[in-house]
């Protein structure tokens, strides 16, 4: 490596691409942490806080396949196929901030020993596995069933920011704000300052499935990257078109393997190089004695590399089946049809038709992150089955729907929620005739309903009902109670023509386990299968 | 070599246990298990016992605030409430605070205040669901400035989004632009608030960051019709600054709002009739809701100044709230407000 004379402050040596892939991955990483951060209502200012995923090639190929189209910023991801076609996987050790927290992870805990080390760096068979795994959610999404977003590392890693990892660090920011007093430094820090702890359901498991993975390090380093990763898997094939890659030079190599002491993407740079398995981390550049190894278009041995994927063509037909037979499988589940669906899965507001919201969704949570009530959560089996598992789902017993807040709509990188504008979302100006968005209808459960069943005065939900003339409106009574007193009831009951589903009645009745006024999705104005009311009476007769 | 016997090292040399590190080993675990014993067994009362016999000794002890009396005398010659009419909202405000001896007297240099608007709703401020920004941002200046006040700061809860009430109801940038310091409901802002003499709120979850060592006390309330309680203004916008589960309150209405007229005792109350929320309210929604109207209301009654708005402003004849004579009750002021009252034009 360096000789004697060679300063540790060198100034080519300290250019080298190793040190600057580690600039820019700690460029992208930070840009992501902010990217989540600034995803809250008071921080929101028109900055591409969905870029990443926008960026991502495969969110684009998945989407495109499902739904023909691409989406508002969805183009960008053409940007890092180019840069895969000049530099080959670079994305994967120098962009992606999962593979940053990978090689993190490897880089402070898998501590081994030669030969353990550079042994673990070889290439294995089952890294096709991630070829195979592509082929099965690229026909899948074809068909219209989007599961990428599952192991998408972008996805994976939004998702778990917004629904783990922020409201942990706002825990932490909030017991540091409350030992230092009266600064606002610790608040300025919190992902969701200036309201009360979000809470995620099911945030456990999503945190769990990203440390997992995160910990499988220590058994195969980079093991997501390797094994699993399906933008990787769809990188690794655009990569045998590389232009720039890395060269052996087969006279100068001694054949030391050394090479391999920190592979990351196990690519076999001491043999043939396997193209698509490589990160282009250059660590092998820097650890090679005979500056055999260089990243070069120029004088490229062409004996001495694999382009292709190693899939092979059996295990291709074989995961296409795998991919055909998945498809039928999620789509006759039967949890989220028109003819039975949750009453449970009501969609944020500029959510387009289920089955297209289906087809466009790839469970980043964004939408969740950015939503300043709390009240979009993750869902589970129970609201959306498998095949919406981590969808955006509206829980009305947390938090409800600020009428004039558009936010998720904004920051959808797919379309699943459309963007929409207040003034479509009100049914005012040039909506004035579609209406408002509807997201479902309020009911009441009587029985359950303090002054409806035990002649006790209440109607917090006329109180916060927001439209005008309200939803939930009252019915005056005067009536002497069980224990002889007089008492004014106002009982309420629903305008179902008004209701636009926001659920605020559900969030702030006061019998807080089940809701004695709960709203459901029939009614949502996004689809016409599953439509309430044939004619709404405040409206003029078309 | 002789098969026999056991290959030893004959450079080997056994090293005993000496007698000393023995006893210091007996010796340790001897003290940790009596320490571990008397910690979990001794009777409760002993000293250091951890013994909870009971169960209820080891519940965790919350120890109430309790807030200061924020109330100034009023100088002699001043009215208790006065209103200010005028063409635009500083005239108003400015006519409304000299007749009640003017804001100086009030706020002394130095002070650390607290306004406290009505920010409850993620409405634009003509739709008269939340607080008057206008109002905010001159009162912030005249506290900062004509007073030479420490700090302002302005809070409230809502009910919904607070980052979002604030930005869209103005009343965030107003503070702001003013000069003042807003204050949301993070999730370590809360704490039990006791107000002695209160029925339903003895103990209660109150938002008391924004109170910490403030000296003076400033409601700006807008008038509001209100189903249940027939009207909100300035007593019932103190509901703001409640916690918890603050929404089982409306089971006895009139009780909760006398009561915060208990908890806190405000150094002045302002309530707006630039626009009024005469139906659909709290929420409003529509701007055909809201009546514009020219008054600003200032006192320091805050009982004899809600009837006095609702009498003129809300225009509901004199058939006032209950809750405005439980307030009287509680000894929060009076509910006749006859020649107490100034009106300036």
């Amino acid at each position: 490596m360096s000789g004697p004379t060679r300063s540790k402050w060198d100034l080519p040596r300290m250019l080298r691409l190793t040190n600057v892939r580690i600039l820019s991955q700690v460029f992208f990483f930070v840009a992501f942490i902010l990217a989540c951060w600034a995803t809250w209502t008071s921080r929101l200012g028109g900055y591409p806080v969905s870029r990443l995923l926008e960026m991502d090639p495969l969110v684009l190929l998945s989407t495109g396949l499902a739904t023909g189209h691409v989406y508002r910023y969805l183009g960008w991801g053409l940007l890092i196929l180019a840069v895969t076609l000049l530099f080959g996987r670079v994305f994967c050790n120098w962009i992606c901030p999962y593979g940053t927290l990978h090689q993190l992870t490897g880089w402070l805990f898998n501590i081994r020993k030669h030969p353990d080390r550079w042994k673990s760096n070889q290439y294995k068979k089952i890294y096709t596995l991630k070829y195979m795994g592509l082929a099965v959610f690229l026909i899948m999404a074809a068909f219209g069933a989007l599961q990428i977003g599952l192991l998408d590392p972008i996805c994976l890693m939004y998702r778990t920011v917004a629904t783990a990892f922020s409201p942990a660090s706002d825990m932490v920011m909030d017991a540091l704000s409350a030992q230092t007093g009266g600064t606002f430094f610790w608040d300025a820090l919190k992902f969701a300052p200036g309201t009360e702890r979000r809470i995620f359901v099911g945030s456990f498991w999503i945190g769990l499935f990203l440390a997992t993975l995160v910990g499988m390090n220590l058994v195969i380093p980079r093991f997501f990257c390797r094994v699993l990763c399906p933008l990787g898997a769809l990188l690794g094939v655009f990569s045998r078109f590389a232009i720039f890659r890395i060269n052996r030079d087969v006279h100068a190599c001694t054949d030391c393997n050394l090479c391999l002491t920190r592979c990351e993407g196990a690519s076999d740079p001491h043999a043939q190089l396997r193209l698509s398995e490589c990160f282009g981390c250059m660590n092998c550049i820097d650890d090679c004695p005979e500056d055999a190894l260089s990243f070069t278009f120029l004088g490229q041995d062409t004996k001495q590399v694999i382009p292709g994927t190693n899939l092979g063509r059996r295990r291709l037909v074989f995961s296409s089946i795998a991919g055909l037979i998945a498809f039928p499988l999620l789509k006759n589940h039967g949890v989220n049809t028109n003819a039975n669906y949750s009453d449970t899965l009501i969609r944020p507001p500029g959510s387009v038709e289920e089955s297209e919201f289906l087809e466009r969704c790839i469970k980043c949570d964004q939408c969740i992150n950015a939503c300043p009530t709390n009240v979009l959560q993750p869902a589970t089996f129970k609201e959306a089955g498998f095949e919406g598992l981590w969808t955006p789902v509206m829980n009305f017993n947390i938090g409800h729907c600020q009428l004039k807040c558009t936010l998720c709509s904004e920051v959808c990188p797919t379309g699943a929620i459309r963007r929409i504008t207040v003034e479509e979302r009100m049914g005012k100006g040039p909506f004035a005739e579609a209406g408002p968005i509807s997201l479902g209808t309020a009911f009441f459960d009587v029985g359950r309903c303090l002054p409806h069943a035990m002649e006790i005065p209440c109607v917090v939900c006329e109180e916060v009902c927001p439209v005008s003339p309200k939803a939930i409106q009252t019915r005056d009574e005067e009536v002497k109670n069980v224990f002889g007193k007089l008492v004014i009831l106002n009982k309420p009951f629903m305008v179902p023509d008004l209701c636009i589903g926001c659920g605020i009645c559900q969030t702030e009745c006061p019998v807080t386990d089940r809701r004695a006024v709960y709203v459901t999705p029939v009614g949502e104005s996004r689809s016409s299968e599953r439509r309430l009311l044939l004619h709404k009476r405040n409206r003029p007769e078309a | 070599m002789d098969n026999d016997k056991p290959k030893q090292n004959p450079a080997y040399v056994k090293e005993q246990l000496s007698r000393r590190s023995l006893i210091r080993r007996l010796a340790t675990v001897a003290g940790l298990g009596t320490a571990a014993g008397y910690l979990t067994l001794a009777p409760e009362d002993w000293p250091f016992s951890m013994k909870d016999q009971t169960g209820l000794r080891s519940k965790p002890v919350i120890t109430p605030l309790q807030l200061t009396d924020f109330r100034v005398e009023k100088p002699a010659m001043a009215s208790d409430v006065a209103v200010g009419r005028g063409p635009n909202v500083e005239e108003r405000l400015r006519k409304a605070l000299d007749a009640i001896g003017g804001l100086t007297h009030y706020v002394k240099p130095g002070d650390i205040v607290l306004l406290k608007p009505n920010v409850a709703f993620d409405r634009s401020p003509n739709l008269g669901a939340t607080s008057n920004p206008e109002i905010v941002e001159i009162l912030v200046r005249m506290l900062l400035v004509d007073c030479r006040a420490q700090e302002v700061r302005v809070a409230d809860n809502p009910i919904e989004s607070p980052a979002d009430c604030f930005a869209k109801s103005g009343v965030g940038p107003a503070a702001e632009r003013g000069g003042g310091r807003v204050y949301l409901p993070d999730s370590n802002a809360f704490r039990t608030l006791n107000t002695p003499g209160a029925v339903l709120i003895e103990n209660w979850l109150f938002f008391h960051r924004p109170l910490t060592n403030v000296d003076k006390v400033i409601g700006v309330a807008p008038v509001k019709d209100h189903n249940l309680c027939q009207a909100s203004m300035g007593i019932k916008n103190w509901y703001g600054l409640l916690g918890g589960r603050r929404n089982q309150f409306h089971q006895d209405i009139h009780e909760i709002v006398s009561d915060l007229a208990l908890m806190l005792r405000p150094t002045l109350t302002i309530v707006d009739g630039s626009y009024i929320l005469m139906k659909n309210g709290p929420t409003g929604g529509d701007p055909s809701n809201v009546k514009p109207g020219d008054a600003i209301v200032a006192g320091t009654d805050p009982v004899a100044l809600d009837a006095w708005a609702f009498e003129h402003l809300l225009e509901r004849g004199t058939d006032f709230p209950r809750y405005l004579f439980k307030a009287e009750e509680k000894g929060c002021g009076r509910v006749d407000y006859r020649g107490r009252v100034e009106l300036i034009t």
